[in-house]
């Protein structure tokens, strides 16, 4: 870091000036992760980049942009490894849509009220909560089971899922299930993706295993997929509506992000599904446990400032 | 350096002229402040002469006072408090006008420089110059949140109160700097010289400087504003070449 020594870049839109080095290196760590766990990353970016400095608004809204790129740059090796169930995808994504649209216009009533950070931090808080420890637990008895046995195969629990009508055959994940359980998590993870500046990634892969029981093989190169076209349309809403989308700050976190992709899509090949999952909770939960403490502690400055009234 | 700054002042005397108000000349470093790609905060040099008219002018000695502003923008100050054990948002002032950017500097002092009156009157110090307050009649006590304006943004360096930082020789000669963060919003901005003696003013005279976005910066903001669409399409076209240049050279790499 000495060696590069400070390159200041002023951001547009943002109208701050940010250490294009800093951003570069958040930008491939957090590549590396979104290769290695097929999520955006965003879960973690989000919140790295309101430590730094950048308003929230702008965070969100760029964030999902550059999700877009590691998104496209992780999918392209799923795709060639025929890991990615499009027809899922396809399903997956009209309730991505719908659910962006929620989203964003949530996010904008809340904007105008002054609440919009606390949405987001309490939406960090539940979601990552929720999710990490069902993962820790799910995959701490996995993985204490395959010392044993080879790790799981298929496995076909007959859940609630499967007695819901409007049938579908998914030939790369081999299910037949309801469409509708696929569409509700579409919808959840989209407003996630536009109120939370995430792809959705860390949601929709333990729904797509535990929940519609699809096999891990296909479960990341779907998620990708999927991630792609939501946080694609979110850029678009946010662009148009709210105008925080900053270019120079996506293109300084994609340079970083799509490189770290790469590696991360070859590391997670070597790592088995368990101890993937088993990483993935506890990253998750570490970065709830911070966003909650600070929620509960007293801040030093009970004051803040923000632009004043709806433009 | 001060000697420098002597030189500086002398030979830009000459062609700064005299169109300034009657006995404060002054000059600036920079008149416009492009904000560029790599813009990190800049410097601006205030420098000027006093003309002393008649005798009486040099009882008492004379102090000088520097301001440099930022448009005023309305801006939402909130409160935060703990509801259900989690701290949060609860209420809100709105003060009509604060600039973003605000540097006061002087040869001493402020308290000694500047009378309350002349304070009250020229609104000198940012405390004057904030103006409250248009928030909900129910809010107790407004100055907290005038005031914690005033703290959030004097710890971010963007209220600056440089006290001795006016340099004033033979009681002629002036001259200041001021550190510009690189957080600027672009816009008018004005810089005041204020002559005083015992507290009141006795003259003064401002001047604009310009801040703007320069080059892609610029070309940027204006797409993003204008043409929203286009700029979103272009922000995702961007990012999905890159994610492809990126699975492409690596696929060349391995092989």
């Amino acid at each position: 870091m000495a060696l590069c020594g400070d390159m200041y870049i002023y951001l547009p839109i943002a109208e701050v000036s940010v250490n294009a080095f800093v951003l570069l290196g958040l930008g491939g760590l957090v590549g590396v992760l979104s290769g290695m766990f097929g999520v955006g990353g965003g879960f973690l970016m989000t919140p790295l980049l309101f430590f730094i400095g950048i308003p929230p608004a702008v965070a969100v809204a760029t964030e999902a942009n550059q999700i877009v790129a590691s998104s496209f740059s992780g999918v392209l090796a799923h795709v060639k490894r025929r890991n990615v169930d499009f027809k899922m995808g396809g399903v997956l994504l009209i309730g991505g849509l719908i659910g962006a649209g929620v989203g964003v216009f949530i996010f904008n009533y809340l904007k105008d009220l002054g609440q919009v950070d606390l949405l987001v931090k309490l939406c960090y808080v539940v979601f990552l909560g929720i999710v990490g420890s069902l993962m820790f637990t799910e995959s701490l008895r996995a993985l204490r089971k395959s010392k044993h046995a080879l790790p799981s195969k298929s496995r076909k629990k007959r859940t609630w899922v499967h007695a819901l009508p409007l049938k579908v055959r998914f030939r790369v994940s081999g299910l037949y299930i309801s469409a509708i359980p696929p569409v509700l998590i579409g919808i959840l993870v989209g407003i996630l993706a536009a109120i939370m500046g995430v792809g959705g990634g860390f949601v929709m892969v333990p729904a797509m295993i535990y929940l519609l029981g699809m096999p891990t093989k296909v479960v990341v190169g779907t998620s990708l997929f999927q991630i792609i076209f939501v946080t694609a349309f979110t850029t678009m809403l946010h662009a148009t509506t709210n105008y925080t989308v900053d270019m120079v700050l996506a293109v300084l976190l994609l340079v970083g992000g799509v490189i770290g992709a790469q590696f991360g899509t070859m590391l997670g090949a070597k790592l088995k599904a368990e101890q993937l999952r088993i990483l993935l909770a506890i990253m998750v939960l570490l970065v709830c446990a911070k966003l909650g403490f600070d929620l509960i502690v007293q801040p030093s400055e009970l004051f803040n400032l923000g632009v004043a009234g709806g433009h | 350096m001060r000697n420098l700054y002597a030189f500086v002042v002398i030979t830009m005397l000459s062609w700064i002229g005299h169109a300034s108000a009657q006995d404060i000349v002054l000059g600036l470093s920079k008149q416009e402040i492009g904000i560029t790609a790599f813009f990190d905060g800049s410097e601006i040099l205030v420098f000027g002469a006093l003309k002393h008219q008649s005798e009486e002018s040099s009882e008492g000695d004379l102090d000088v006072v520097v301001t440099i502003a930022s448009p005023r923008t309305p801006v939402t100050v909130r409160r935060k408090d703990k509801r259900f054990g989690i701290w949060v948002n609860v209420d809100a002032l709105e003060v009509d006008l604060a600039p973003s950017f605000y540097a006061v500097a002087t040869t001493r002092p402020f308290e000694q420089v500047v009378s309350n009156a002349s304070d009250l009157w020229h609104q000198i110090s940012v405390r004057q110059l904030i103006r409250a307050v248009s928030g909900p009649l129910a809010i107790e006590n407004p100055e907290d949140f005038t005031e914690a304006l005033v703290r959030v943004r004097e710890s971010d360096g963007l209220y600056q109160t440089l006290s001795g930082a006016v340099t004033l020789q033979d009681q002629t000669l002036f001259s200041t700097s001021v550190s510009l963060p690189a957080n600027l919003v672009e816009g008018t901005y004005t810089a005041r010289i204020f002559l005083m003696r015992d507290g009141d003013v006795i003259s003064q005279h401002q001047t604009a400087i310009d801040v703007r976005k320069v080059g892609i910066e610029r070309w940027l903001y204006n797409l993003a504003h204008q043409r929203p669409v286009v700029y979103g399409l272009l922000s995702l076209a961007i990012a999905i070449f890159a994610g492809w240049a990126a699975a492409a050279v690596f696929r060349m790499v391995r092989g």
